[in-house]
């Protein structure tokens, strides 16, 4: 049963069952957190960058093991989730939605296909080196094809490298659309933004890159390996490259909604400087934002180097993955705090338990890093410098 | 809450309903609308819709409100509940009623529908509708009621979201929702600038007015206008010049709500306000 929200001032009857709740909130941080891990993974794919190699592999298996759960919250959102497939079989053209279901699949199938190209030679070897039901396992996954010859591999990096191409723009082309579900709605002056893909994309890059971080230094510590601080500091550099970018676009939206000052801005207004101050100006902005941008900032001005590195990049890793969900949370639940009426603010009453719950929006966080965790054991992506990949 | 207990508070409000309207001496227009209907008598009015020899490129519905006549007494709030078994609650609606009241001395007027909590204590039950008398102490120096409803917009917005078509504009121009193909979704409820669209959890579905569609390709009023006492809300079809629509458009400068909004509602107003919205 669905709560219903408490309000101040004037707003619609209909307005107390906020339609959409914490799971629409963990939509669109999962599917950030997709296009985030492949941008990673495309820095060494496809630009090369050999500094990121050693975090690649494990990138591309964290955005399909994420990609794998983007539709779990929505699915469980709708009131028949079992007649999802109309939205592909019949969909309506005109809806920013529509396209969403066609999106994710080709995604995910690009994914799958990159995935198994990457370490399709590492599975033949596995198959190889292994008896019963695992070297069964194995081959099932290299689909019976065991050619590793020079020129098979050469063929393999040509795919790969097409997947990576048409990869890049789908990550973020289906990031950036989910954006536009919310920038295109005009009902919410919260949301009409034009920036709002951008703003998504962006924090979807930062989001990524910060997970990769926190996973990286957290398998190398489990793993008992060095870390490699080329690679943290590659990634350090690129969070807070890409962090300040965010925050600026992040403040030229807010700037120019109250510089606009359009009908219902003073209640926009009354909204942050009432209950969405802290949410957002303290943790989001503040502690989110500013203070991750000044500590890599700190750390690159002063040449840190060792434990003390990787403890301020962990800090401003976990940050910043605050911030993209608090920024997340603020869009999604903020918009409809604010009431239509522009006389009113509503306040989201989020249920403990039920199907759209504190407990299911975080069963649904830490369910795709189960899925990590089996494929790391399945397809270890690890990379030690003198191995080629 | 379940069917059947939406029926039994149906029954019950049913009643009160009737004694009310006795008391009042309105039955003749309110009877035959809120008339007990019994099971047999509902299906046997689902079977009769759609409408044989109704033709829809025939007509182009719209709706009228005369706000400077509503007297806040909200039987078009009870009688929509009724005829299409709104849920019961404080928090679904096909049509309300909103209250404004500038103070002495105030800019901005305060605003209050009869959902509001002090409302709801007033009459002591969520499905009686009442506005209280907050403001008898206070020098009041304008007030108006003001009835909402869905727009059926001519270009509107929830159609344009929904993201399998079960929500549509018909051809005499009623914005419908196909219950049996909604997804539940809710895209159309964030899309509707006028808060008209509701969710119903039970059913997992979207809902709305739908100007008693099953009403109006019969020949009747919509339930709203049928009960309303005071002319307040007037309906029919454009096609029809002499239409009461279609004379309300004719004799007055009408306005719509928030046309910035580009949804081009086709309920048109008289007596709003600046801060109506
Ligand atoms: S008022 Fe709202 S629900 Fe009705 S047609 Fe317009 S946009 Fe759709
Ligand atoms: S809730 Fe139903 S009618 Fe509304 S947009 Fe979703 S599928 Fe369409």
């Amino acid at each position: 049963m669905t709560e219903v929200a408490s309000f101040t001032g004037y707003v619609y009857p209909n307005e107390t069952i906020i339609p959409w709740g914490v799971l629409i909130v963990i939509y669109p941080y999962l599917t950030g957190l997709v296009a985030g891990a492949f941008t990673v993974s495309s820095f060494y794919h496809v630009f090369g960058m050999q500094q990121f190699k050693p975090v690649a592999r494990l990138a591309l298996l964290t955005s399909l093991s994420v990609m794998l759960f983007v539709p779990a919250p929505l699915l469980l959102h709708l009131g028949h989730p079992e007649r999802s497939y109309l939205s592909m079989v019949t969909p309506h053209l005109t809806s920013a939605f529509a396209m969403f279901g066609f999106f994710a699949a080709f995604y995910t199938i690009l994914l799958v296909l990159e995935v198994w190209f990457v370490f399709r030679a590492d599975n033949v070897a596995r198959a190889q080196n292994s008896t019963g039901l695992a070297r069964s396992f194995y081959r099932a996954v290299t689909l019976w094809s065991d050619d590793v010859s020079p020129r098979a591999r050469v063929i393999d990096a040509k795919w790969l490298l097409i997947l990576a191409i048409v990869g890049i723009p789908s990550a973020h082309g289906l990031h950036g659309y989910i954006g536009f579900v919310y920038g295109s709605l005009k009902a919410r002056q919260w949301w009409e933004s034009d920036l709002m893909p951008v703003i998504f994309l962006f924090s979807a890059i930062v989001s990524g890159i910060a997970l990769l971080m926190v996973l990286y230094v957290v398998t190398s510590k489990l793993r008992r390996v060095r870390i490699d601080f080329a690679c943290l500091k590659g990634l350090t550099l690129a969070l807070w490259g890409f962090l300040m970018f965010t925050v600026i676009l992040e403040g030229l939206e807010f700037a120019n909604l109250v510089y606009k000052g359009k009908e219902g801005v003073d209640i926009i207004m009354e909204y942050v400087q009432g209950p969405l101050f802290w949410r957002y100006f303290v943790l989001q902005f503040g502690f989110g934002a500013l203070l991750p941008v000044a500590l890599m900032g700190l750390m690159v001005a002063l040449g840190t180097r060792g434990r003390l590195f990787v403890a301020g990049a962990m800090t401003s890793a976990f940050l910043v993955l605050m911030n993209v969900l608090l920024m997340r949370w603020n869009v999604v639940i903020g918009g409809q705090e604010i009431s239509k009426t522009g006389k009113g603010l509503l306040t989201y009453p989020m249920t403990l338990f039920g199907h759209e719950s504190f407990v299911s929006a975080s069963i649904l966080m830490i369910a795709p890093f189960l899925l990590l965790w089996l494929l790391v054991r399945l397809f270890p992506p690890w990379v030690d410098r003198s191995e080629s990949a | 809450m379940t069917k059947d207990k939406k029926k039994t508070e149906r029954r019950e409000f049913l009643c009160a309903t009737g004694k009310a309207l006795a008391g009042l001496g309105v039955a003749a227009t309110g009877g035959t609308l809120l008339a007990r209907e019994d099971d047999a008598a509902l299906a046997a009015k689902a079977a009769s819709f759609p409408t044989k020899d109704y033709d829809w490129t025939k007509h182009r519905w719209a709706y009228g409100i005369d706000a400077t006549k509503c007297i806040g007494c909200l039987r078009c709030v009870e009688a929509c509940k009724v005829e299409n078994d709104v849920v019961g609650d404080a928090n679904h609606f096909r049509t309300w009623v909103e209250r404004y009241v500038y103070l002495e001395g105030e800019d901005h007027a305060l605003v209050d529908s009869h959902a509001d909590p002090q409302n709801i204590a007033a009459s002591g039950s969520e499905s009686e509708y009442r506005f209280d008398n907050r403001y008898k102490d206070k020098k009041v120096s304008k007030a108006f009621f003001i009835p909402k409803l869905c727009n059926h917009c001519a270009h509107p917005a929830c159609v344009q979201v929904c993201p399998v078509g079960a929500t549509f504009r018909t051809e005499d121009g009623v914005v419908l929702i196909d219950h049996d193909y909604c997804i539940g979704c809710r895209y159309c409820v964030q899309a509707c600038p006028y808060g008209a669209r509701l969710f119903i959890e039970e059913e997992g579905v979207s809902d709305k007015c739908t100007w008693c569609y099953h009403r109006i390709t019969k020949g009747l009023m919509p339930a709203c206008v049928e009960v309303c006492p005071t002319g307040t809300r007037v309906f029919g079809d454009l096609n029809d010049a002499s239409s009461p629509v279609s004379e309300f458009i004719k004799n007055n400068q009408v306005q719509v709500l928030k046309p910035e909004s580009g949804n081009a509602p086709m309920c048109f107003y008289v007596g709003l306000d600046k801060d109506v919205s």
